[in-house]
């Protein structure tokens, strides 16, 4: 069995998340993410719980930081996928560092231009998706669709 | 009734007191999230955070959803066929981080469903565009699926196909 980490903050980032991961074949599938009551209205069991915080904040983003290497550090994932935000890319960050693939998947929220976080997991060698055909460059940053 | 929310992370006074004023014109109740805030509304039925069931019968119940430019709730309202009208956020007016709410609402603008208003003069038009509007049709995005395979076949293999 594959362990896949699929994690996404709360909201917007979460509702993307679902409608981008289905059951994958053979996969230990498990989720992180800032809102577990969300998490569990959205049927999902296998849940990791992660601080809120974004990259302004040295404070909450080191929290966040400390609890995802955790997780990751445990669940050893050998996937991590993430639709953002600052929380999914400490899990890329850790999975990328203990030897995992990684997969950002940018917010349809960025229209104009690849989030912070986004940057930073290009910057760590992460795959980067854009939702936006216009943001989409060369090979780094690619599009296959969007969903809206 | 039209159901109004900012989101469930940030206040959004601007938005909340807009409609507030708007209300008595509409002839329809309101019930809207209003995240933290100090201001009571006093044409609406109010609560800082309704939990997600609860929340999601109040969205299948409504006729129209008026929002916050939250992407959460762009997909909710597709979800469930609703209508919605899109209220971004400005990072000028400490609303949000930065302005990526009103790049949103400009290209979601035209979308079937989606109305935007970028100012509290546009909201009265867009609730009326939206409230006319009526439920819309079940479209699932066209590029879906692709990016879907996409993601299904990095977690197989590592390639995006």
């Amino acid at each position: 069995m594959k362990r896949v980490l699929a994690t996404a903050s709360g909201g917007g980032h979460w509702e993307q998340l679902m409608l981008l991961v289905q059951d994958f074949p053979s996969c230990d599938l498990r989720f992180a993410t800032t809102d577990a009551g969300q998490a569990a209205h959205s049927g999902k069991l296998r849940v990791l719980t992660l601080p809120d915080c974004n990259l302004t904040q040295p404070i909450s983003a080191l929290h966040c930081a400390v609890v995802s290497l955790g997780h990751v550090w445990r669940f050893r994932p050998q996937v991590v996928i993430s639709t953002g935000a600052a929380p999914g890319f400490f899990c890329i960050l850790w999975g990328r560092m203990l030897g995992a693939r990684t997969l950002w998947i940018d917010s349809i929220a960025n229209a104009d231009q690849i989030s912070l976080s986004g940057r930073m997991a290009l910057l760590i060698g992460a795959r980067c998706l854009t939702q936006w055909e216009h943001l989409a460059n060369d090979a780094r940053v690619e599009f296959k669709g969007s969903v809206l | 009734m039209i159901l109004v929310t900012v989101g469930m992370q940030l206040g959004f006074e601007r938005l909340i007191r807009a409609v507030d004023r708007i209300q008595p014109d509409c002839g329809v109740d309101f019930v809207a999230q209003t995240g933290p805030t100090s201001y009571v509304p006093t044409n609406l039925v109010s609560k800082a955070q309704f939990g997600p069931a609860e929340f999601e019968e109040l969205a299948s119940r409504a006729a129209l959803i008026v929002s916050h430019a939250g992407i959460g709730t762009v997909l909710l309202a597709k979800r469930l066929r609703k209508p919605i009208v899109l209220f971004p956020r400005k990072a000028g007016l400490g609303e949000h981080r930065n302005d990526h709410q009103l790049s949103t609402a400009a290209q979601l603008a035209g979308h079937r469903g989606i109305f935007v208003a970028m100012a509290e003069t546009e909201l009265r038009d867009a609730i009326s565009l939206g409230l006319a509007c009526g439920p819309i049709g079940h479209e699932i995005s066209p590029t879906l699926g692709r990016l879907q395979s996409a993601v299904a076949s990095f977690v197989a293999s590592g390639t995006l196909r």
